[in-house]
């Protein structure tokens, strides 16, 4: 069946079989493999993606029935070619991630977070992630990361925000 | 893990949701598919079509209907977790949310797709069973309501009709000078499903007397069962007393086991959570002014 | 860390690791990424029994569905194929990719489905009848080992794969001696390190120019020589795409079989063929599980805690075929004293075959089952002799001017400082006694709580001498990496490394040390992976060996490279080499005069006459590195295994309700050394990694066989990995005691935390439930089994009470 989908604010159409996932359709038909299959039954978040915002399992929605939602892969975070999101960013100074299989479902969690909560407690991160296993990290490193992207955004609409120290952000 | 082909349908009435159900029995209801995705992922469910009522006119939405609360099936939990009016008048479903999966599956998931899902561990579920809430089932003869103590039966598996829609369910609310809610779960991760769980809701009058008292236990048995503790009523409850009602109700559960939890596990922290509910929600009505 | 580093530019400091960039926005190139025109899909039919004869295969009407390719039997395969290679000389434990006439677990490929689209090839292994006949089988290790028990191979006449002795020392002498035994089991249940990425593997092959191309989500020493070998086809027909990102692997990315039929079907079909288990797939026949092990220690010991000696017998159930994992009881041999100074050890290391899913190569290599095992025998001495856990661990430590330092076994630890980490880490907890208050307090509370300890040594960079030290055919002695280095035309650097990487941040490491060496800019460096057709030989990142080996190599290429800078620049000057200096990439007279680096580029590339006789023009070096201290073959049941060996040493508090029993991990702190570290992200993260992977396979983890030879814990719904929500906050405490057998005294961490944590957790929790008598001696310690073993303790105590009025 034919689906029209908004991913990443265009609207991109397929010809799918009902039964074909939302995570497989964006990683075969529109080429957006950011998203990662981990294990298909929902637990790991590997395919984490924005739908209206909020995140979703990819692996546990059919393409077809994703029509007239917002959709929003990890490639619809970074700002342009070759820049980060502040987000993105803070991952790669705290190496928030090891192998990168899970990063941008984690990601993608804590971007929601960050939407909705400028001012998030651990517990907060956390629960956010909770949803989005990391074997490699043991997750310190990726809630330094969130930690970190907060500080930095609240910094951004805050004039009279402390600077933040010279290696945040600096390096490219 | 791909699933069996399968024909996809949305209509756009709950009528038409039931001639559909009822001239195809293999047809299946999907709403947020948390749960149903896996399984048909796992080729462990196989329905010929999936007729989806996420988006189905008047499904979804929360509302204050006299002494009840009613959530259109296809609510998504993550706006009865976040709902301030649930907060503040249905605590007790407010406190068991975040318990439900974790947060990208309760953006998703639907307060009526985890009670017609019928799971015994599964938080919504207990929290039915303890309130004594109302399903509003829609069939192709007409639409009727079912107390959810009739509605399970055992896991997976419910009292609802081959054609039937869940549409709505109503949660009573508790008139009370002061109200308190308890709930405890255990699970071997925070996001499984528990391997017990108490939901427990307390009134007191003026003088800090029980006047109604309601607590459930899921994962211990094929269901969420709502305990016997209405002896409590009409006392000012001490934690001995509690305890002691509480030994006494759990002892009517039949726990099962499996690989995580054995039975005599469950029976025992039935117990302990149940008891512990009931002493949280005491505490949280002294703590409370009176609710509406 | 610079403070504890002092003269480096770049190693050791905290600088950004370099392919993070390309992860964070999902550019990563997996191999399911990997799409390639015309390319077919694979589904797995899997036996339902643990052990049956398959009697006959009905592919018809699989084969009669639109869109199917073809349906692969074992047979088929097997006839134009040689058996995957076996670690120990049992040749008549034959492994194929797929079950021939037998399977021999449940879930082991009986056909192999190949259609247009993955889906469709589900839906046609759903249609292939296979026809059975159940036969015999054996689950439990111990039972296996029984001769009555029904063999899994019955050309191999029994289950047992290994069984042999080995003494150290004289044990007997030591045990006489010794005032004081004891002895004690505990088990180390069967899990793995079950990366998010499943295993995958495309195969593609060209006829006309006799290529076939992998890109394979692998991490496996001599994995395309494997291949080749299987199919029967020369090494250089074999090109395996080094630059796919593997999505984690910790050990077990070596899907062989998986290589073998889809190389072989891409030849047979002439379509490219790839094979993406699913999770379902991976848990039950990926062949990817790790040690299941069952461990009898006993201790000589005397009143003051000293443990004189040991003898220790470990059975470990090596599934329903051989592969490498007997050889994880070989490589705890290096450490098999752990950081005591144990003067004699009696091993006894038996390997079975059953009918369980067969295991591969775990984090650690057997190393952590074998520290839980040893981190238990020293509780036990301790509560023994009436001591404290951590006094008894002090005595018994190898002190620090006694490195480098041979145990019995034949391997010389190179450095180590385990009674300063051990008090480094006390300090940082405010003092000893500060955390036992804290448990006493939380026991007063009505809590259970617990204090765990665990020291361990990590071992690292080694020469796989386990081979010929469990198989006299084995004549490996070197287990070598290589880094090329060249410098263009317009003086830009390139690395180029020889593997796949799974995370580790090999790019950054490399980029590291070259720059270290030239004096240069890490970020200008472009790092390259060629495929293995333009490789030099590398053993891929296994058994915590990168930052030694692939960063001696690289230090070593650049050591060349900077001497034939020196050189020209000499030359060029007219002076001797030894008169110039090289700094930041110009080389200098005493004079002053100078050749910056463009000049000596130009020169090496354009000015073949202003080189130095007997040069070659360009700027290209190579260096194939060997293993530090890897130079012999074992001699009377004694090597030196690995050269270096990382210490951690780990404190944990744990709590918990008596009846609920979540446990709830307040504190944990490890201290830990691996001498220089090169990336301080990277050390980091493996640790606090590594620690969150141990407390899986201490509290969470394990695939769960029933009765019946059924796994039950198949999907992530039963196979439970922490979350955000289970991994305590980690406090690192840094010490570093640099290698002497490495080039900046760096030893490895891929393993770290992972070593030692298990055992902190167990004694922990055992600790919490000492004071009921009760313990736990298997891994992983369940909710419940805490529970219902206290409710039990607890009766006993009430009825004994009652008893005596």
């Amino acid at each position: 069946m034919k689906v029209e989908l908004h991913v990443n604010g265009k609207l991109r159409t397929a010809d799918v079989e009902a039964r074909k996932s939302l995570l497989d359709t964006l990683r075969e038909d529109f080429n957006l493999t950011g998203a990662h299959a981990g294990c298909e039954h929902g637990v790991c978040g590997a395919c984490t993606v924005l739908v209206d915002g909020a995140p979703t399992r990819s692996c546990l929605m059919f393409a077809c029935q994703a029509d007239g939602y917002e959709i929003t892969t990890i490639e619809g975070l970074a700002p342009s070619a070759g820049e980060l999101s502040v987000l993105q960013d803070a991952f790669c100074e705290t190496h928030g991630l090891q192998c990168g299989f899970c990063t941008p479902g984690m990601i993608i969690s804590a971007h929601a977070l960050l939407q909705r909560e400028a001012n998030p407690t651990r517990e907060d991160i956390l629960e956010a992630i909770s949803g989005n296993i990391c074997r490699c990290t043991g997750y310190g490193q990726i809630v330094e990361a969130v930690e970190l992207a907060a500080e930095k955004l609240r910094g951004v609409n805050n004039p009279n925000a402390q600077p933040l120290p010279q290696e945040v952000g600096g390096r490219q | 893990m791909k699933p069996a082909p399968f024909d996809y349908v949305r209509p756009d009435t709950v009528a038409e949701v039931c001639t559909i159900l009822a001239g195809d029995e293999n047809a299946r209801i999907i709403a947020g598919g948390q749960t149903l995705v896996p399984m048909l992922a796992m080729r462990l469910a196989r329905p010929t079509r999936l007729i989806d009522v996420l988006r189905l006119p008047g499904l979804s939405g929360i509302r204050r209907d006299g002494d009840a609360m009613v959530f259109g099936a296809a609510t998504r939990q993550v706006e009865a977790e976040r709902s301030a009016m649930v907060a503040k008048d249905l605590p007790l479903l407010s406190r068991a949310l975040p318990w439900v999966g974790h947060p990208p599956t309760r953006n998703r998931g639907t307060v009526g797709g985890s009670i017609a899902n019928a799971d015994p561990s599964a938080e919504i579920p207990l929290v039915a069973v303890t309130l004594e809430a109302e399903l509003i089932i829609e069939d192709t003869d007409g639409e009727m309501p079912m107390a959810a103590d009739d509605f399970f039966m055992g896991p997976m598996f419910t009292a609802m009709p081959l054609s039937g829609c869940l549409t709505a369910v109503r949660f009573p609310i508790w008139q009370a000078p002061h109200l308190g809610v308890g709930f405890h779960e255990v699970s071997a991760r925070k996001s499984d499903f528990a391997f017990v769980s108490a939901a427990a809701q307390v009134a007191l009058d003026e003088e800090g007397i029980c006047t109604r008292v309601a607590l459930g236990i899921g994962g211990v048995g094929d269901r969420a069962m709502k305990l016997d503790v209405e002896g409590l009523v009409g006392s000012r409850l001490d934690a001995k007393e509690i305890d002691d009602a509480v030994a006494t109700a759990v002892e009517t559960l039949e726990a099962t086991s499996d690989l995580h939890a054995s039975a005599s596990y469950r029976q025992r922290v039935a117990r302990a959570l149940g008891a512990q509910a009931v002493i949280s929600a005491l505490a949280d009505a002294r703590k409370h002014e009176g609710r509406p | 860390m610079n403070a504890e580093s002092p003269g480096f530019r770049f190693v050791s400091s905290n600088r950004r690791v370099r392919e993070d960039r390309r992860f964070v926005v999902g550019k990563g190139q997996y191999v399911a990424d990997v799409a390639l025109d015309g390319m077919l899909h694979v589904a797995i039919v899997g036996s339902q029994y643990p052990a049956a004869r398959i009697l006959g295969i009905d592919a018809s009407a699989a084969l009669a569905m639109p869109g199917v390719h073809d349906v692969l039997t074992g047979a088929e395969l097997a006839a134009s194929t040689e058996p995957l290679m076996n670690g120990l000389e049992t040749p008549h434990v034959k492994r194929y990719p797929m079950a021939i006439d037998q399977a021999r677990y449940a879930g082991e490929w009986v056909a192999v489905v190949v259609a247009e689209s993955r889906a469709l090839a589900e839906d046609a292994a759903e249609k292939v009848k296979v026809t059975y006949e159940p036969l015999p089988y054996v689950i439990k290790a111990e039972e296996a080992l029984d001769p009555k028990s029904p063999p899994v191979h019955s050309e191999h006449g029994s289950n047992v794969l290994l069984d042999k002795q080995f003494v150290w020392g004289d044990v007997d002498k030591h045990f006489a001696e010794s005032p004081k035994h004891l002895s004690y089991r505990v088990v180390w249940g069967r899990n793995s390190t079950v990366p998010i990425e499943t295993f995958g593997v495309v195969a593609s092959w060209d006829p006309w120019r006799e290529i076939l191309d992998v890109w394979a989500s692998i991490q496996m020493p001599k994995y395309a020589d494997q291949i080749a070998r299987a199919l029967r086809i020369p090494l250089n027909g074999v090109r395996v795409h080094q630059d796919v990102d593997v999505g984690g692997s910790y050990g077990v990315k070596r899907g062989i079989k998986h290589s073998v039929v889809v190389s072989y079907l891409a030849r047979k079909l002439g379509r490219p063929v790839r094979i993406l288990e699913d999770r379902l797939e991976n848990m039950r026949a990926g062949d990817a599980h790790g040690p299941d092990r069952i461990f009898d220690v006993e201790l000589a010991y005397d009143d003051n805690g000293i443990i004189k000696s040991m003898r220790m017998r470990a059975l470990d159930n090596a599934g329903a075929y051989a592969g490498r994992a007997p050889f994880q009881l070989g490589k705890p041999i290096g450490a098999i004293v752990g950081p005591y100074k144990i003067e004699s050890v009696a091993y006894r290391a038996q390997s079975v075959t059953s009918n369980k899913a067969a295991q591969e190569a775990v984090r650690g290599f057997g190393q952590a089952p074998t520290n839980y095992a040893i981190e238990t025998g020293l509780d036990k001495v301790a509560r023994a002799c009436g001591l404290d856990r951590l006094e008894v661990r002090r005595r018994n430590f190898i002190n620090k001017d006694e490195f480098p330092y041979l145990i019995p076994s034949g391997t010389r630890y190179d450095s180590g400082d385990y009674h300063t980490v051990a008090d480094k880490v006390m300090a940082h907890l405010g003092g000893y006694e500060a955390l036992v208050k804290e448990r006493d307090d939380l026991r007063a509370q009505g809590l259970m709580a617990g204090i765990g300890i665990a020291a361990c040594l990590e071992p690292s960079g080694g020469n796989s001498s386990f081979e010929p030290l469990l198989n006299e055919k084995n004549q490996t002695t070197t287990w070598m990496d290589s880094c090329r280095i060249n410098v263009d035309g317009l003086g830009f650097v390139t690395v180029t490394i020889h593997t796949t990487s799974a995370g580790q941040g090999h790019e950054t490491l490399a980029a590291t040390v070259v720059a270290e060496v030239l004096e240069i800019d890490p970020d200008r460096i472009r790092i390259v992976r060629p495929d293995t057709l333009a490789s030099l030989p590398s053993n891929s990142p296994v058994g915590s060996r990168m930052a030694i080996m692939l960063g001696g190599a690289c230090f070593h290429a650049a050591g060349k490279l900077k001497a034939k800078l020196i050189k020209i620049g000499a030359h060029r000057l007219g002076i001797m080499p030894d008169q110039a200096t090289y700094k930041a990439g110009s080389v200098a007279a005493e004079d002053g005069r100078k050749l910056e680096w463009a000049d000596l580029v130009t020169i090496g590339h354009r000015g073949f006459h202003l080189l130095p006789p007997d040069t070659e023009p360009g700027l290209e070096v190579t260096h194939v590195m060997q293993v530090p201290t890897g130079t012999k073959l074992p001699e009377n049941g004694r090597v030196q295994m690995y050269p270096c060996h990382s210490f951690e040493f780990h404190m944990v508090l744990v709590a918990f309700d008596p009846v609920v029993a979540k446990p709830e991990i307040r504190r944990y702190v490890i201290g830990h050394d691996c001498g220089t570290v090169i990336n301080p992200h990277i050390v980091k993260g493996m640790t606090l990694g590594g620690i969150a992977h141990g407390l899986g396979a201490a509290l969470l983890e394990e695939f769960v066989y029933d009765d019946e030879g059924q796994m039950l814990t198949q999907s992530f719904m039963d196979y439970l990995l922490p979350s955000s929500h289970e991994v305590p906050h980690v406090e690192i405490v840094h010490h570093c005691t640099p290698s002497p057998f490495t080039v900046f005294g760096q030893k490895g961490s891929g393993e770290s935390g992972y070593l030692g944590s298990p055992a902190a957790i167990s004694s922990a929790m055992n600790d919490a439930v000492e004071p009921l008598g009760i313990g736990f001696s298997k891994l992983p310690i369940r909710i419940y089994a805490v529970s219902d073993a206290i409710a039990a303790a607890r009766q006993s105590q009430d009825d004994k009470q009652g008893n005596t009025p």
